[in-house]
């Protein structure tokens, strides 16, 4: 008897995919803590890189609204240095420099303490200095009045005070209503405001800020300036960075330090960055022990499941059906393992940058990257199992039971 | 049976020796030949260690044999690749195993399904011909159960539509009624005689002789060779 030609045995997609979820739909929970280990990896690289763009992403729009075009001139204090004040002249010089928009002077009043009343102890000052300043600072530095008002040059010609956040608070001051005294050394002044936080000027939230004129009638201060703040035109700044020093002080330019206050928070992404790179290494080795776990339990399934592999021959399976079988389902692991990790990584991502108050910003890279790396890993791992499984000779994968 | 025996041979094993490279090697068959005709009922019965596992899995092309030939409806295998031996198995041999080796989380209608499932044939009509193997054996009333519900009895007669699906050749079973109590064994004796009245070509193994001796035909073996080849259709 003759039979014709013999027809190819094939297995469809659909029918590929059925087959590759027996062994994880029979054995749920076995094949949750097997994903685990790839969730974990996939969730903190997701979770990482969003939050560190979406905190970089923070960062930036910070430095949007505070310029990164502000410079400081101060004297350059330390051993053997000078008197720790620039030359009375050094704000107009600077102020003649061609790319300089706007700067602002201050002046420390040296020796003076902030009390609330006159019966506090001298000794309590609570760390408050008293600076000088121009009615050019709140612009420049780019601060915000949190509640009263700022000293205008009229303000600033009297004994009015605006305290930065924390020397308000140090004083118990939390608002600005009716008239408010408080004693500068001998002097009583008026608060007439209270300042935001200076992100670009931290030490002046623990000053009490009043005006050069003030300081002069009130206080007795000569006002030398200490600091000189400088805004500069931004495609400028290195040209007027290095003649700043020279300009403020033209005797002993070396006495005199130019900083720019947001490189601080450059350096701080860096810093960032750096924990980042750490993190991401650490999930890459959670991602790889995840692969392993999927490996080790591909094997075993493969050990206990010889009948099945030994009926699906009998049924008809090729050996490549076979492996494709068990790579399938280290696939379809690694890959639920992968969803898994993504979902929870943008969801911390999310709950942190919403206690945050950032705007959630996930690098759609992290994602494809996470889930690529997952299958990748999810492959690797079932090609021995899946080896092993289809080259199992169908007799002895029947004797056992 | 009383109809003349049809000259169709669906399986032909000529002088099969089969050696196992153990030390000191094990020559599991030496030299066993005999021909299966369309429609009959054999059974190969002996002793545990007699080869008749052995001579199954051969017959089944899940192994091939040191020497000799087998030949399945019409297929030399020895000219066979592995590829056209799973198409072989698929599209000629149905199996039933001693352990039914049904799939635990799927149901009997899905088990019974997947005797067609590496035939390329669609889902939908792999279901549809499992619905009617099932009312051949009885058992449509629990095609949705899963086969963890299923008691053994049942487990057989499910694992047997799965080997009769698409219409084999040859039914090969492998101690059918090994893992059974009398009555569930009973009843699986009989599920077999009515697939053989019903046409279809099946060797039983099995090593109890009292269920061999039921058969029409009963090739006896000892030692890795056929002792005797008795047929008794023609005298019944």
């Amino acid at each position: 008897m003759t039979m014709g030609r013999l027809p190819k045995n094939r297995l469809s997609f659909g029918d590929l995919m059925r087959t590759a979820t027996v062994g994880l739909r029979i054995r749920k929970l076995r094949a949750a803590l097997s994903a685990v280990g790839i969730t974990i990896g996939i969730a903190s690289i997701v979770g990482i890189l969003g939050l560190s763009e979406s905190s970089k992403s923070e960062l930036l729009s910070r430095l949007e609204r505070l310029g990164t075009n502000l410079l400081t001139v101060q004297p350059n204090v330390g051993f053997g240095r000078g008197s720790g004040n620039l030359p009375d002249e050094a704000a107009n010089m600077i102020a003649r420099i061609g790319p300089v928009e706007a700067t602002s002077m201050i002046s420390f009043v040296d020796g003076v303490s902030v009390y609330r009343t006159e019966h506090v102890p001298s000794g309590q000052t609570g760390g408050i200095t008293v600076q000088a300043v121009d009615s050019q600072l709140l612009k420049v530095l780019a601060g915000s009045v949190a509640d009263g008002t700022w000293l205008d040059d009229a303000k600033g010609s009297l004994p009015n005070v605006v305290l930065g956040s924390v020397a308000a608070e140090r004083l118990g001051i939390r608002e600005v209503s009716g008239v408010l005294p408080v004693r500068l050394g001998e002097e009583t002044f008026i608060v007439v405001g209270i300042l935001e936080q200076f992100e670009l000027a931290p030490d002046l939230d623990r000053a009490a800020l009043i005006g050069h004129t003030a300081a002069q009638d009130f206080l007795g201060h000569e006002n030398p300036p200490s600091r000189v703040l400088v805004r500069v035109d931004p495609a400028q700044i290195d040209e007027v960075t290095t003649v700043l020093a020279s300009t403020a002080n033209p005797q002993f330019p070396e006495e005199v330090e130019v900083d720019r206050p947001t490189e601080a928070l450059e350096a701080q992404e860096a810093a960032d960055d750096t924990l980042t790179t750490l993190f991401v290494g650490l999930g890459a080795i959670a991602l790889l022990v995840g692969g392993v776990g999927i490996a080790n339990v591909m094997v075993i399934s493969v050990l206990e499941r010889r009948g099945e592999i030994g009926l699906r021959r009998a049924l008809g399976a090729t050996r490549r059906h076979i492996a494709v079988q068990f790579l399938g389902e280290a696939l379809v692991l690694a890959a639920l393992g992968g969803i898994g990790g993504i979902v929870l990584g943008i969801s911390a991502t999310a709950i942190y940058a919403q206690v945050k108050d950032w705007s959630i910003l996930i690098p759609p890279l992290a994602i494809l990257g996470g889930f690529g790396a997952a299958l990748i890993i999810g492959g690797v791992a079932g090609l021995y199992p899946a080896m092993r499984a289809s080259r199992l000779s169908p007799t002895e994968a029947l004797r056992t039971t | 049976m009383t109809t003349l025996p049809k000259t169709e041979s669906v399986l032909r094993v000529n002088d099969v020796h089969k050696e196992y490279p153990t030390d000191p090697p094990v020559h599991a068959l030496q030299g066993v030949s005999f021909e299966v005709q369309a429609g009959e009922l054999v059974s190969i019965v002996g002793p545990s260690g007699c080869g008749k596992s052995t001579l199954l899995h051969l017959m089944g092309t899940l192994d091939r044999p040191t020497s000799g030939e087998i030949e399945v409806a019409g297929h030399r295998i020895s000219e066979l690749s592995d590829g056209e031996l799973s198409s072989i198995r698929t599209n000629h041999i149905g199996f039933v195993f001693q352990q039914f080796h049904l799939l635990s989380g799927m149901s009997a209608l899905d088990n019974v399904a997947d005797g067609l499932l590496y035939s390329g044939r669609p889902r939908k009509e792999r279901r549809e011909l499992a619905e009617i193997e099932l009312s051949r054996v009885g058992m449509t009333h629990r095609k949705d159960q899963v086969a963890t519900k299923l008691s053994g009895g049942e487990l057989q007669r499910v694992a047997t539509a799965r080997a009769i699906i698409g219409g084999p050749a040859i039914v090969l079973a492998d101690e059918p009624t090994g893992s059974l109590d009398t009555a569930n064994s009973d009843a699986v004796v009989e599920l077999i005689r009515e697939l053989h009245e019903g046409g279809t070509t099946i060797v039983v193994i099995t090593h109890n002789p009292e269920i061999a001796d039921s058969f029409p035909r009963v090739i006896s073996m000892r030692d890795g060779k056929v002792e005797s080849d008795i047929s008794t259709a023609v005298f019944s």
